[in-house]
């Protein structure tokens, strides 16, 4: 589904990324973990195209990613949820969905989709400034599935969030994958996110991926005994 | 060191620099298919509408003291009778659309700089690609046209107000005939006055709106990042619309 070979960027002296490969199938939930600054969310947005990579190939379905054309199948989940401060809840919502129906059929799907994350429409005509930090993240949520796409990325789902609204997040979004039947790609230091949310998980250190392996059996894994102690 | 490299190196930069906001302000232009009615209207507002208050009343002082100070400068060789004609040609040529430019560059370039670089920072341009949506086409487009088409505008109504804050003075205490005033004002003002003075006007606004635009989009991080872009895009307009001022009043009237 998602396939990267021979990843590599830097920036200026510093190579962040020094030849990553990985491979995402269908419907399969990958999380990416690695410590403070190994470039985790550098991979994510390379393979998002918001980030042009030095070298190596990332595939979709066997054929190179272009941004703008491969997002309508993308949902992406922010580490700050980033809603646009200037339009309403259903609007960030609907934003994708606006740009092709009327904005009646556009806000009942968002409706839709808010009460999925267990958000009620009172909450809809909202703004994001009103929002508590775990709305905003329910709502980014509800934002990344709204056009039901095939793959969607997490950055962080849990990060800034109390060990009870985390761990509701990654019930939300272990539900919701499984549901859909999306591909998903999670880039997360929280081994609790890691249990609900992955199947495999990969350890991103020193610009390559030094570990790949089934959630399952993460705790024989030697390279994760770090992350796990 | 070698010194061609010390040289050469900038030069590079700068070259680079220009063509890089060159492309930006033609992609920003460019971008009006599917044509954003709504977004050029909320900015025609933003930029233009609330503009007009400052803008008023920056003219209406300057046309006021332009004819105080022309009363009093031309008595010295027996001249006071042309304050109306020099209010209303360097209103309408020079003060009108310069001090006009600035004042938009002060309260839209900054405002632009940050609402674009807040956005920088907190993902959500990043967000807004991810949702299949260019954001020069989102962002940029809107603004560049709203200021572009804004900034006649604003310069004309500065212009008539400057020329009314001459003539308010001019009547009450430089002793001139209200209909004498207004009559010598139009006199010997032509056309192509005016209409530098708006086209000017098209300039600066282009200036002021890729000011903001382009330091807004290359926003460092944090509020100091945010922060750094908001002065950066107010010198740069500002900078840039003098430097212009005097590029197109040579081209226009030598």
């Amino acid at each position: 589904m998602i396939e990267v070979r021979g990843l590599r960027k830097a920036f200026g002296q510093a190579r962040v990324l020094d030849g990553v490969d990985l491979r995402v199938g269908q419907g399969e939930s990958l999380c990416v973990i690695g410590q403070s600054g190994t470039g985790k969310s550098v991979l994510l947005k390379c393979i998002l195209g918001l980030i042009q990579p030095d070298e190596g190939v990332i595939l979709s379905q066997g054929q190179p990613l272009e941004p703008y054309r491969f997002m309508r199948r993308f949902g992406m989940l922010f580490q700050g949820a980033a809603l646009f401060d200037s339009l309403s809840v259903w609007q960030n919502v609907a934003f994708r969905l606006r740009q092709r129906m009327s904005d009646r059929a556009a806000r009942a799907i968002a409706l839709e989709k808010l009460a999925r994350v267990g958000l009620d429409r009172n909450v809809a005509d909202l703004m994001p400034a009103e929002l508590s930090g775990g709305m905003a993240k329910r709502v980014g949520l509800a934002r990344a599935i709204a056009d039901d796409p095939a793959v969607i990325f997490f950055d962080e789902p849990t990060t800034g969030l109390d060990p009870i609204r985390a761990r509701a997040i990654d019930g939300l979004i272990r539900g919701i994958v499984t549901e859909t039947g999306a591909t998903a790609v999670t880039i997360t230091h929280d081994m609790a996110s890691v249990r609900a949310i992955g199947d495999r998980v990969a350890l991103l250190q020193g610009g390559r991926i030094v570990h790949d392996g089934p959630v399952a059996s993460m705790d024989q894994a030697p390279a994760l005994a770090h992350f796990l102690a | 060191m070698n010194p061609l490299r010390a040289i050469g190196r900038p030069a590079l930069r700068v070259t680079r620099g220009i063509g890089a906001v060159t492309l930006f302000a033609v992609r920003g232009l460019a971008g009006l298919r599917p044509f954003p009615w709504w977004a050029i209207l909320a900015q025609l507002l933003q930029i233009g509408w609330l503009s007009l208050p400052v803008v008023g009343l920056t003219a209406l002082f300057t046309g006021a003291a332009l004819a105080l100070q022309i009363h009093s400068g031309g008595e010295r060789f027996q001249a006071s009778d042309v304050v109306p004609a020099i209010v209303a040609i360097g209103m309408v040529r020079e003060l009108g659309p310069v001090l006009g430019g600035l004042m938009v560059a002060a309260r839209v370039a900054s405002s632009i700089a940050a609402e674009i670089g807040t956005m920088r920072v907190t993902e959500q341009i990043d967000a807004l690609v991810t949702l299949s949506t260019d954001p020069i086409r989102w962002l940029v487009t809107p603004r560049l046209w709203a200021a572009v088409l804004s900034l006649p505008v604003l310069v004309a109504v500065g212009d008539v107000i400057g020329i009314m804050g001459g003539w308010l003075i001019g009547t009450t205490s430089l002793g001139f005939n209200s209909v004498t005033y207004i009559a010598n004002s139009w006199a010997y003002l032509e056309g192509w006055d005016v209409m530098s003075g708006l086209i000017k006007g098209a300039v600066f606004g282009l200036i002021v709106a890729l000011s903001g635009c382009w330091c807004g989009m290359r926003s460092g991080r944090g509020a100091a990042g945010v922060g750094r872009a908001t002065t950066s895009a107010v010198v740069a307009a500002a900078v840039g619309i003098l430097a212009a001022n005097f590029a197109l009043t040579g081209l226009f009237f030598r």
